[in-house]
């Protein structure tokens, strides 16, 4: 079977996995799962160091093993949102960026507005941008046109695990996107990461399934799987739905007859 | 006064951006550190050479894990 590689703004990458650093039990249990993942994209989160704490960071731990995607986790303006994005940029020398811009802190919905604003500024600055967005079609072209490399939707609410809701806007979403899709938020179990693939995503993006998970280094493996029979289940084309039955084995020659 | 990481605090005088940095534990080759003052991004080329003037706001930033 032919490589099936998967392109944003030019660089390639063989899995269609992005796993999130945060929240595992310990620093080997994320090092474990995300090489059972297969993984070659892992999130990381922009803070501020602790003046008396010292300026500790995990770039150590991830930079020889993975693609960084910086975040800008958080961010409910424009402003922090870019400024973030600017400091990313600086302190891992990547124009990547995974562009979140939270409109309300209980549903950590992205405000689409402000979104849409920091994106085009970002891109006029020169990143790569990957916009954490609602599942509506419409936000998701108009992120596009102003420039982003990818659109990430959510699934459901970030760490709800509740699955894709509405895998018909996902759905569509794919077939209109003139960008990469990566199913960003609300995977819960491997199942949730195969249809988003079955949908048509390009990926898919998940931190809390795994690292909360009672195995994480299993449920990374899961993920790994999901996300590849997901994808070849996608490129392989499903039998439309039937609502009747249909006899798989010859009606002829049966015995009895 | 000057604010660092949001919280306001008194400096003395003549205190430059790698003493502040210093202070933090930070480097000139510390890796995977950002800094900005009054909103604008200072690589770290220039560290050295940024003096701290009086009301300036400095983030400094570091790598986390992040989803």
């Amino acid at each position: 079977m032919a490589e099936d590689l998967f392109r944003i703004a030019g660089k390639a990458f063989t899995s269609r996995l992005f796993l999130g650093t945060a929240g595992y039990p310990n620093q080997q249990v994320f090092l474990d799962s995300l090489a059972a993942s297969g993984a070659e994209v892992v999130t990381v989160s922009i803070r501020r160091v602790d003046m008396e704490g010292g300026a500790e960071g995990i770039l150590d731990l991830v930079r020889d093993r993975a693609w960084l995607l910086p975040n800008t986790a958080g961010c409910a303006t424009v402003k922090d949102a870019v400024l973030t994005a600017q400091l990313a940029r600086e302190a891992l020398d990547t124009s990547w960026i995974k562009l979140e811009l939270i409109g309300d802190r209980e549903t950590l919905y992205p405000d689409v507005e402000q979104l849409v604003t920091a994106a085009a500024q970002l891109v006029d600055d020169g990143f790569t941008v990957l916009p954490y967005c609602t599942d509506d079609p419409i936000v998701c072209r108009r992120l596009a046109d102003v420039g982003c490399a990818a659109v990430m939707p959510l699934g459901a609410p970030i760490g709800t695990g509740l699955g894709i809701l509405n895998p018909y806007n996902i759905e569509m979403i794919c077939a209109r996107s003139a960008v990469p899709v990566i199913l960003d938020a609300g995977v819960g179990t491997a199942s949730d990461a195969a249809l988003a693939m079955e949908l048509g995503c390009d990926a898919v993006l998940l931190n809390t399934a795994v690292s909360k998970s009672t195995d994480p280094v299993r449920m990374a493996a899961a993920m790994g799987h999901a996300v590849i029979a997901g994808r070849l289940a996608r490129l392989a084309g499903r039998i439309p739905k039937r609502t009747r039955a249909e006899a798989s084995s010859p009606e002829l020659g049966l015995i009895g007859g | 006064m000057i604010t660092v990481n949001g919280k306001a605090r008194d400096h003395a005088d003549g205190l430059d951006l790698p003493a502040l940095l210093g202070e933090a534990g930070v480097g000139p080759d510390s890796r995977g550190i950002a800094v900005a003052i009054n909103g604008t991004v200072v690589p770290r080329a220039r560290w050295a050479e940024r003096a701290i003037a009086d009301g300036d706001a400095i983030e400094i930033v570091k790598v986390l894990q992040g989803g």
